[in-house]
């Protein structure tokens, strides 16, 4: 049973990975990052680690997503600023 | 370089790489065995200074001169960014405007706002009995925080948020873990020895010096990673480069 959810979350996390390296837009990135967090924090929680998945789901899942779509933002903004104001209204 | 020579060289730093760690992994024990001479003897050493959770042993009492490395690295890194992201001359401060929120991401917000400010507070708290400790409370507290922003706007978690204390709390608590390691050398021990009373196993007030080297990680990180993600949101939200002074006024 423990080696099934041990295989699962590896391959969940395997295939998250592949996908965040294929993605090209950073935005999308940020958001299969945060899968990937979540896979890895799973993976973690099965390995009997709580301490490192409490980690991984805080940092991997919340903050370095948000961290990269708040720079993306500003990026984006700078470059196109045109979209953006039709965005808002 | 060409391309054609860069993956030349990329293939050939890999072979060597994949070579040895193949080499290295035959040596390792198989996977998930019963016997794990390094877990056994952090387990005694733990039990030893009767504090509950192991990883927190580990990481404040056993190798603490290594978690006091980790944390000034990333008071380092809050350090650099807070200098790199600080307002420039040439861009100027737009005071962000009040949000539209739907009601139920308001309801959803203040609801679980406080929830998790106690989870993160339990999680620093509890760092040296049960999984978690000081960084992963502190980052539970750093996002929690930012519940406010989703649920209500910009403006809500300046409110619930003053820099200027939060950076001399992050600074204060920082520098406090150093300090405890030189209250060990004045007291006649080693750098950061656990020299506390020990307490009873299992209590809250158990475990010597980790329960404050924990604490103060907690502090630090919290506030320090709020001090981050405040510069990040000013830069996306409020402050504005003169390129876009220039098409706005057109």
């Amino acid at each position: 049973m423990n080696d099934w959810l041990i295989g699962l979350a590896l391959a969940f996390t395997v295939a998250t990975a592949t996908v965040a390296v294929l993605t090209r837009d950073p935005a999308k990135q940020a958001v299969v990052l945060s899968a990937l967090g979540l896979g890895l924090a799973v993976l973690f929680a099965v390995l009997q680690a709580p301490d490192v998945a409490l980690s991984q789901l805080a940092v991997g899942t919340a903050l370095t997503p948000l961290l990269i779509l708040l720079t993306v933002r500003k990026i984006s903004r700078h470059r196109a600023p045109d979209e953006h104001d039709e965005e808002q209204r | 370089m060409t391309a054609r020579a860069r993956l030349l060289l990329l293939l050939a730093a890999a072979a060597v790489i994949a070579a040895f760690f193949a080499a290295a992994c035959t040596e390792l024990p198989p996977f998930g065995t019963a016997s794990h001479p390094y877990g056994e003897r952090a387990v005694a050493a733990a039990l030893a200074h009767r504090t509950a959770n192991v990883v927190s042993s580990v990481n404040f009492d056993i190798r603490a001169f290594d978690t006091l490395g980790e944390e000034s690295m990333l008071f380092g890194t809050v350090l650099g960014a807070t200098l790199l992201l600080r307002r420039a001359r040439d861009e100027r401060h737009h005071r962000a405007e009040a949000g539209r929120v739907l009601p139920t991401t308001r309801l959803f917000g203040s609801l679980l706002l406080p929830v998790t400010l106690v989870v993160g507070v339990y999680i620093v708290a509890h760092g040296q009995l049960s999984p978690g400790g000081g960084f992963q409370g502190g980052v539970v507290l750093a996002t929690a925080l930012h519940l406010a922003y989703v649920a209500a706007d910009h403006r809500a978690l300046r409110r619930l948020r003053p820099l200027t204390v939060l950076d001399v709390t992050d600074c204060a608590a920082a520098a406090s873990f150093t300090l405890v390691g030189l209250a060990t050398l004045a007291a006649g021990g080693a750098f950061l020895q656990n020299m506390l009373p020990l307490g009873t196993f299992n209590r809250i007030t158990s475990g010597g010096t980790v329960p404050l080297l924990n604490a103060a990680v907690g502090v630090e990180v919290a506030t320090g990673l709020i001090v981050l993600i405040a510069h990040f949101l000013d830069q996306a939200v409020e402050l504005t480069d003169p390129e876009e002074h220039r098409k706005e006024r057109q």
